[in-house]
């Protein structure tokens, strides 16, 4: 042990210790560097597998010769707290920081610097990187699907609409806001579908009628989660107070729904909506394939959506029952005016998880042939015109899905952190 | 009067409407069935199913029957789920521990681990790993050797199998070697309950667990060859490995998605099991003089398992329901082989779908039903 003392600072020999340790460190990140970046391994004298090792041991001798426990430099202690405890930390962060270092050249290079983008064709691409020409051309495949190129504004303009539609609760005026459920639950979905229909089926007011055969991208992935989650989000409540009923005949009926639908993975769901459903359906009647999906998906959702409920009805204390029995309520103003409201705010982040995760699975709509934007991509895949460019398709869908279920996930964490109530 | 009719007119009312909706949909699938003259019934399930299946643990030809195409389905389908858990289920409990550490980068690089990952559709990682990545393999005659004897191609994964000898008499031992280290358990708590003395168990059990097995080598007859994957030429410019055992990609990417995707909700289940152990526990247990180790066994473990386990279970059954996403790659799995092969050739939609969905509702049920006795069983008692 003693043989190691001369490693260790203490507060009068600390500067000399920290300026030897620093200079380790730095020739260590200085080999790595000029590793990944220039290629030129500067340690190549060194015998065998030593030289790869080399900024490792380096950094591990300068990282243990400025651990000390209390030094009065305010940036050293921070440092030391943080990625320095001990032997095995300090290891860590050394393989870190050099693994990041080592992949960020090739990473970058095949992304940016010897990524091409110009161009409109396979020929375009001469670079070994990434081929963005590909995503340039495809592009409103990706986003519309096989929908008309020349009616894209009719989905634009529906997206926009009904997305401010969706914000009039902000803008409503005091006195009409005890009608914001009814209008989220109710009309709002009402007169979506109004909007989704005329504007992007078309077939009235002068529109060309564009079947849902065409639809596709990123927007009908959109279209179905959207459908899906505000049809699933009363569905799921209305079982998750069935499984909470005194009446057994409501309690085991709710019971079953939902254990099926969350016993059965989606794509048999899908499976059944497109293969077996049809044979149920009266004889010359006639249901669109995306109507069907649809229905399968907030069918199988409203199962989970009512587990999540349930959990924030029974986390709420006996107390608020009796306190509104007691008022004189009945069961269903007890619920609506009592229940629901805290019991919701209770369930707002496993809610969002529902959400996000039916968000997630909408891709899935695929395997029944539903060409969103995992569809598409495939299409695009096999084009004869533009093999060899899986990787760029799939990255680039994989950052949108990114983006939107972390922005999700975020602005579901803000929510929570709003309506916290003291209990 | 009024208050059991209040009682029983919602509860006969919904009986109706669920009586309704179920009769609705039978005579319709009824007389959809008259007229297109396709018939009810399990019988095709005994009938020759002739076609291949890819990938299958047990014999399988196209001479087999339908119902034996669904049993190799079903093997597929649990064989990716089994290997899937276990990968997840170490790399979870390894980020789930580092998004605890003191270690800045540590705690934030594997925070940025469960964000990416949890964060972008299974459907798309799975098509990411087999179109791009694996495609991105070197073909099977440039392929350069892993560890020496396996090779990672564009084709599948090559590694050397085993050829056993009296491979019953081996697991004999091993059985035998497991039964008695319960005994010598039993023995040595009952020793330290009762004497005070302390043996060291560890080390017999794993002496114990190195002999018999040896010792069914030597005198047991049982005896073990590797297989080596051997480059073969099939024509001027097609090659392939013979011999060995060979994982198709589709299995790898499968593998590779799940587990990646799975982890990062099993890494948010052991990091919440963990700091859901309070601190006054940690240190009520060193304060009655137990040792670190002690105190992680004893007292810390035992807590943050009951509430790791529960929340991990859930995990595992939607890894095993997410496994059915290998029809869009084409894993011979139960989806693909049985609601997509057998369900074309047959055409009998309503049979084969709802096996398919009833299986994969037995193994959720019965694993819920497992885990709704653990947790009644380890549930604290509170006086």
């Amino acid at each position: 042990m003693n043989a190691l003392n001369f490693l260790k600072p203490n507060r009068d020999n600390l500067k000399n210790h920290v300026l030897i340790g620093s200079f380790l460190i730095l020739v260590g990140l200085l080999d790595v560097i000029i590793n990944s970046f220039l290629k030129i391994n500067i340690v190549s004298f060194l015998p065998g597998s030593l030289s790869s090792f080399f900024p490792l041991i380096l950094g591990l001798i300068g990282l243990t010769m400025i651990r000390i426990d209390y030094s009065g430099n305010k940036n050293l202690d921070l440092l030391n707290k943080n990625i320095n405890t001990n032997t095995f930390n300090a290891l860590l962060t050394l393989i870190i920081i050099f693994t990041l270092i080592k992949a960020l050249p090739p990473s970058l290079s095949w992304m940016i610097l010897d990524a091409n983008i110009s161009g409109d064709s396979k020929d375009a691409c001469t670079g070994t990187g990434a081929c963005w020409t590909y995503i340039k051309v495809w592009f409103r495949r990706f986003m519309y699907g096989m929908y008309p190129n020349e009616f894209h504004w009719r989905i634009n303009t529906a997206f926009i609409l009904v997305i401010a539609l969706g914000f009039v609760g902000y803008f409503m005026k005091e006195n009409l806001k005890k009608y914001l459920a009814l209008y989220y639950v109710i009309i709002y979905p009402i007169i979506a579908y109004l909007v989704i229909y005329y504007l992007i089926s078309g077939g009235s007011f002068g529109l060309q009628w564009v079947e849902t055969g065409a639809w596709g991208g990123l927007s009908l992935t959109f279209i179905v989660s959207f459908f899906c989650l505000i049809f699933c989000f009363p569905l799921g409540m209305i079982f998750a107070l069935g499984r909470r009923s005194n009446l057994p005949a409501i309690k085991y009926i709710s019971i079953c729904y939902i254990e099926f639908w969350r016993g059965v993975p989606l794509i048999t769901v899908l499976f059944m909506s497109s293969v077996m459903f049809p044979m149920f359906l009266p004889e010359d009647f006639f249901m669109d394939k995306l109507v069907r999906v649809i229905i399968a998906i907030t069918l199988f959702e409203a199962a989970y959506c009512a587990e999540v409920i349930r959990g924030g009805l029974q986390s709420l204390p006996r107390g608020q029952y009796d306190a509104a029995k007691s008022l004189g309520m009945g069961y269903w103003k007890m619920h609506i005016f009592v229940i629901l409201p805290q019991a919701l705010k209770l369930v707002i982040p496993g809610i969002a998880n529902t959400f996000l995760a039916l968000v997630k699975d909408t891709p899935l709509i695929f395997v029944v042939g539903l060409a969103e934007i995992a569809g598409m991509l495939a299409m695009a895949k096999t084009n004869p015109k533009w093999l060899g460019f899986a990787m760029e398709g799939y990255i680039f869908a994989a950052i949108i899905f990114w983006i939107i279920c972390y922005a999700m996930s975020k602005y579901s964490y803000n929510l929570e952190a709003k309506y916290k109530t003291e209990r | 009067m009024n208050n059991i009719l209040k009682k029983l007119l919602p509860q006969v009312l919904t009986i109706l409407l669920v009586v309704f909706i179920f009769g609705f949909l039978t005579i319709n699938a009824q007389t959809n069935m008259d007229n297109r003259g396709i018939d009810f019934g399990f019988g095709f399930l005994t009938q020759e199913s002739s076609f291949d299946v890819q990938f299958s643990l047990i014999e399988y030809s196209g001479s087999d029957s339908y119902a034996r195409a669904f049993l190799v389905g079903l093997l597929n389908t649990l064989l990716v789920s089994f290997i899937s858990i276990i990968f997840c289920t170490i790399l979870g409990v390894i980020i789930g521990v580092a998004r605890l550490s003191s270690n800045y980068l540590i705690r934030n690089s594997a925070a940025w681990y469960v964000e990416f990952f949890r964060n972008i559709p299974l459907l798309l990682q799975i098509f990411f790993w087999y179109y791009a990545a694996l495609r991105a393999l070197p073909l099977p005659e440039k392929a350069n050797a892993w560890f020496g004897v396996t090779y990672m191609t564009v084709k599948g994964y090559y590694i050397p199998s085993m050829v056993w000898e009296n491979l019953n008499v081996f697991l004999y031992c091993i059985l035998a070697a497991i039964i008695s280290i319960l005994f010598i358990r039993r023995y040595a708590t009952k020793l330290r309950e009762n004497q005070g003395k302390q043996i060291p168990v560890l080390l017999y059990s794993l002496i114990i667990l190195l002999i018999l097995p040896i010792l069914s080598f030597l005198f047991g007859g049982v005896s073990l060859d590797f297989d080596m994957p051997t480059l073969k030429q099939l024509s001027k410019t097609s090659y392939i490995y013979e011999g060995g055992l060979s994982l198709p990609p589709e299995l790898i990417a499968l593998v590779l998605a799940l587990s990646l995707y799975t982890s990062t909700f099993v890494a948010e289940c052991v990091r919440a099991g963990i700091q859901g152990v309070s601190k006054g526990q940690k240190e009520a247990a060193a304060s009655v003089g137990l040792n670190p180790n002690q105190v992680l066994k004893l007292v810390i473990m035992p807590q943050a398992l009951r509430i790791i386990i529960p929340p991990t279970t859930n995990q595992y059954l939607n890894l095993t329901k997410n496994s059915s996403l290998a029809a869009a790659i084409a894993y011979p799995d139960l989806v693909l082989v049985f609601a997509g092969t057998a369900l074309m050739q047959t055409g009998k939609a309503i049979e084969i779908v709802s096996i398919t969905m009833l299986t994969y509702l037995t193994i959720s049920l019965s694993i819920a039903a497992v885990m709704n006795w653990y947790n009644k069983k380890i549930e604290i008692k509170e006086k």
